[in-house]
């Protein structure tokens, strides 16, 4: 059986791949590119923990065929990083303890990210409108939103 | 079984040369948010997958003289960042801004939202209420169907084999007019309405309803009008809202089940009705 050749775009390096129609993106990430950051907690859109950014719109890549990434660009929690030094949303997110078993953590801190380049100074209801998609069965939440609203302020330069 | 198919072909006649020409089942995909979700369940079983995103005009958001263009398979999250849209249908962009999460919306489109033909479908009422129109492509050539049209039954619509929705037609909202859309569920985010109610009013200057159009979502197998001539005529006074109370819930056929009873779900269609009009009310009577 023959499959079908993708060539596309993760983290800004090109990446290409070889997939059934029925792959999703989150499987083609996880098992073909290994990018295990996003995780698959439902496989149908409810947990938010395979969150990604497709052409920069936070979407979720259970719910996203392989085969569409054809000539698109792909952000994954492993972009996020710059290098060895986290990202003041993964610093944060750490300073509050805003995780515990983390399976939630990278589909959460996609999810923000793209909440902040969108809007940088969210209120808390914003914050968790937006987040309402990423479930997390451990922190109950506000530790994740304090990170999160923390974060968004040190990132609007205002703990400098 | 066959094995599944995927083209995403760049023409409207392309598509329906793929879609017509098919030997098993092919199903058309905009954000795939409900397509997917049976493609994994095994409750859609399709031999091929025709993407259209790829179809210039499938997606975008455009304002002509007669009103707004929305490319079928659009995501909501594009309709809630555009403030002319919002500002013009600020009740149908209420419906989109419900559907799912911000990462379902990133991807979920008016036309799938139609076509998966949920009673629950939370854009529909308000599309329903503005009065818009479907584009219909197919192996016949092209025809416009209202909304209201395209839905059949739970599951079903009207289109044709080789048939799917190009773009939908919004008229131009004109004076004092405006549209709300509520629903109820029994948390904040993330559920499937139990009640829905998309409402659209013009008004005189002085006030008077002199058009009013009030669709529910969830209360019988597909989207239902509300017979709303009795707050034609008024200021939306509470004998006017009495009556949309009762209009709406004599227009019920719901179902019961875990979300709400027949009961409850009939005495909501009324409450919401009176809330989403006077929504609705006030900001036309604003413009
Ligand atoms: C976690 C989650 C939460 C959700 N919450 C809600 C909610 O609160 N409210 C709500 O209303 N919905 C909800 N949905 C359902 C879904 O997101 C919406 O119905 C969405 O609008 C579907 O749009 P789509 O573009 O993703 O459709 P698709 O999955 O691409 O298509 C859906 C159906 O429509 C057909 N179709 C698609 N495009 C066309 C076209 N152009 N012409 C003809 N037929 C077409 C497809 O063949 C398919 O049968 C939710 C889904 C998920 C996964
Ligand atoms: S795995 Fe994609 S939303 Fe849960
Ligand atoms: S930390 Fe365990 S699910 Fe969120």
């Amino acid at each position: 059986m023959s499959k079908i050749h993708v060539t596309t775009t993760v983290n800004g390096e090109p990446a290409e791949f070889l997939c059934e129609v029925q792959d999703s993106l989150l499987d083609v990430l996880r098992d073909q590119l290994h990018l295990t950051g996003s995780k698959e907690g439902c496989g149908s859109g409810d947990c938010g923990a395979c969150s990604i950014t497709l052409d920069g719109r936070l979407v979720c890549s259970c719910l996203v065929l392989g085969v569409e990434a054809e000539g698109k660009t792909i952000g994954t929690i492993e972009g996020l990083a710059n290098g060895d030094e986290l990202h003041p949303l993964q610093r944060k997110f750490l300073e509050h303890a805003a995780l515990q078993c983390g399976f939630c953590t990278p589909g959460l801190l996609v999810a923000t990210k793209a909440l902040l380049d969108a809007n940088p100074n969210p209120t808390e209801t914003e914050a968790r409108y937006w987040l309402a998609g990423n479930l997390c069965r451990c922190t109950g939440y506000d530790k994740i939103i304090r990170a999160v609203m923390d974060a968004a302020a040190e990132m609007r330069g205002e703990h400098a | 079984m066959p094995r599944l198919s995927y083209a995403a072909p760049a023409s409207v006649p392309d598509a329906v040369k793929l879609l017509a020409g098919a030997q098993g089942l092919a199903k058309v995909m905009s954000g795939g948010t409900d397509l997917l979700v049976q493609l994994r369940s095994g409750r859609a079983k399709p031999e091929l997958i025709v993407d259209t995103k790829k179809i210039p005009g499938m997606m975008g958001i455009r304002e002509t003289a007669d009103g707004w263009v929305i490319g079928a398979a659009t995501p909501s999250a594009e309709l809630s960042e555009h403030a002319g849209f919002s500002a013009a249908y600020p009740g149908v962009v209420e419906g989109t801004n419900l559907i799912g999460s911000t990462q379902v919306q990133g991807r979920a489109s008016l036309a799938g939202n139609l076509c998966n033909a949920s009673p629950a479908a939370d854009s529909v009422p308000a599309m329903i209420a503005a009065g818009a129109v479907a584009v219909v492509v197919g192996p016949t050539g092209q025809r416009s169907v209202p909304v209201a049209q395209i839905v059949t039954a739970p599951g079903r619509t009207s289109l044709a084999k080789g048939e799917f929705i190009f773009e939908f037609h919004f008229p131009k909202v004109s004076g004092k007019q405006a549209d709300a859309y509520l629903r109820f569920i029994p948390r904040t985010e993330m559920d499937i309405a139990v009640v829905g109610c998309g409402v659209n009013l013009t008004l005189d200057a002085a006030g008077v309803i002199t058009a009013a159009s009030v669709v529910l979502g969830a209360v019988a197998p597909t989207q239902v009008a509300v017979d709303a001539t009795s707050i034609v005529g008024s200021k939306l006074d509470d004998a006017a809202l009495a009556a949309l109370d009762t209009a709406a819930r004599a227009a019920c056929n719901p179902i019961n089940d875990k979300r709400g009873t027949i009961e409850f779900r009939t005495k909501v269609a009324g409450v919401l009705a009176r809330r989403a009009a006077k929504i609705a009310y006030d900001r036309a009577g604003a413009r």
